[in-house]
């Protein structure tokens, strides 16, 4: 009985916590961990397809960068790359910006907190985007691209009505994992101050004492945003697959 | 029957006509192994050539050499006598000098694959429009005007709206080759059209080809349908080892075999 009155009491404190404008807050934060994932999956996106492009070239050199690149975003801690950009960003500007008198000695420039973050994130997210890309372009049917050369097509005509509808086909179960991924590593970039979901659960959590309440929440919510995400990219699997699932 | 009808009523191209194809000491190696060992071939306007040989022999690559999806290493290529120019790149390869001319010439020589190589992603109307729309720059209404007729001409306009991998493979072979009729091609090559088909849906394929035939189309076959060789070819091939063993009029050719080698793989075929 102790219990229940006690989880009530929990309830309510939580629903006037939430009423007292934390809910909005975490509403914003929610909106800000979309806007991350979103441009930082488009970044990956253009990105990635760049790579996964070196990575099947002929040329040795392209190959080669291809391959540093994955290996290098796929090795490292999301954090240390986070930071990098963040912080070394920030350095990189302050020198750039001193050295050309736009600002004084001793003022610093930092580097923009979302621009930072999403390019930190969407390198990474393009480091797996690019696996999948390539993987994707390796299954599909050699004949159909020879095909596509025996009759006059040319390499552009070749990428738009051939390799890229079936890339994109084949990339979508791959591209819904990147995006759960990409989802997860937003929250990283609370530490470069973009109010995004993690931060203002952090806020929260700290000014108000409900750790576990917020974090909690804040668990839910993000389990809620990679679940909707799932059905979603099924059905987009489904779509784009239709010339092989379908029967008529 | 009326194979040989047709057949017969080809006129015998006269000798200053220009050639629909002509392939002069045509080289090709991988690697070590020489696949192509100096093969020219002429066709003219309305012939069907068979071109025969046992696995090995080169037949393909000759076929996949003449649109370049092969790269030979020496030797011509003219279509309708334009030469396909060629040039050498730094480690001493050959290759195309104009891409444009080549998928120009592409354009003109339409393939049939063995294994069909249909666009998946797109239903068999979509895979007959996509090249004369893009590549021919063809008004899409005639386009898909035209698809319709030849799908129904072989027999599939009711899988119009199918996609390629649910139909059997004869009914793919069949769209393949309407693909190709969309092009209004110069010359149709076909490598292997019916090796990757179940024997009981060769001869819907057969059927089709042998009536493009009896149209007066220009067609190089590799093939090993001796009964397509013998009664519907206006010409024999037969490659051994990367040379042209022997050529002839078919009937010829069957009923008395020029070389040991030609006659040692008909009997092979005959077992």
């Amino acid at each position: 009985m102790e219990f229940l009155n006690d989880l009530k009491d929990q309830v309510s404190t939580a629903y006037e916590l939430l009423a007292a404008g934390w809910g909005v807050q975490l509403l914003w934060g929610i909106g800000w961990t979309l806007a991350v994932t979103v441009v930082s999956m488009l970044i990956g996106a253009v990105l990635g397809s760049l790579v996964a492009a070196a990575k099947l070239s002929h040329r040795s050199g392209l190959r080669f960068i291809g391959e540093s690149y994955t290996t290098v975003f796929r090795g490292e801690p999301e954090l240390l790359i986070i930071y990098l950009f963040y912080y070394g960003g920030t350095q990189v500007l302050t020198g750039v910006a001193r050295s050309t008198g736009s600002i004084g000695s001793a003022d610093i420039l930092n580097m923009p907190s979302f621009l930072g973050g999403v390019l930190a994130v969407g390198i990474i997210s393009g480091a797996y985007q690019a696996e999948v890309f390539r993987g994707s372009f390796l299954a599909i049917h050699r004949g159909e691209l020879e095909a596509a050369r025996a009759y006059g097509m040319s390499a552009w005509l070749r990428f738009r009505l051939v390799i890229m509808p079936q890339v994109l086909r084949l990339a979508v179960p791959g591209l819904g994992n990147v995006w759960q991924l990409t989802i997860k590593d937003s929250a990283l970039i609370s530490v470069t101050g973009v109010a995004e979901l993690m931060l203002t659960a952090n806020k929260a959590a700290r000014s108000t004492h409900h750790s576990l309440l917020f974090y909690t929440l804040a668990g839910i919510l993000y389990l809620v945003m990679t679940s909707i995400s799932t059905p979603i990219f099924d059905k987009a699997e489904r779509y784009t697959s239709r010339s092989f699932t379908r029967p008529k | 029957m009326s194979a040989n009808v047709a057949a017969a009523a080809k006129a015998a191209p006269s000798s200053d006509e220009t050639p629909a194809i002509s392939v002069k000491d045509l080289r090709k190696c991988f690697g070590d192994h020489e696949v192509l060992k100096g093969i020219s071939l002429e066709a003219h306007k309305g012939d069907v050539i068979s071109i025969l040989g046992s696995s090995g022999s080169g037949k393909s690559t000759m076929l996949r050499c003449i649109n370049l999806l092969e790269t030979p290493d020496s030797g011509e290529v003219r279509v309708d006598g334009e030469l396909i120019k060629m040039k050498r790149s730094r480690d001493g390869h050959q290759m195309p000098a104009d891409i444009r001319q080549v998928e120009r010439i592409r354009a003109n020589l339409a393939m049939v694959f063995q294994s069909f190589n249909l666009w998946s992603h797109m239903t068999v109307l979509e895979n007959l429009v996509a090249a004369p729309t893009h590549v021919l720059k063809r008004p899409r209404a005639e386009c898909l005007e035209q698809a319709e007729a030849l799908l129904k001409r072989v027999g599939i306009w009711e899988r119009r709206n199918y996609y390629p991998p649910h139909m059997s493979g004869g009914q793919q072979q069949r769209a393949a080759i309407a693909r190709a009729l969309a092009m209004n091609p110069k010359v149709m090559l076909f490598d292997e059209p019916t090796s990757a088909l179940d024997p009981e849906l060769v001869g819907e394929v057969l059927r089709v080809m042998r009536s493009l035939a009896e149209e007066g189309r220009t067609m190089l076959v590799v093939t090993h349908e001796m009964g397509f060789a013998r009664d519907v070819s206006s010409k024999v091939m037969f490659l051994h080892k990367g040379e042209v063993d022997s050529a002839g009029e078919p009937k010829e050719m069957f009923a008395r075999p020029p070389t040991p080698q030609f006659k040692q793989f008909i009997a092979n075929f005959n077992k």
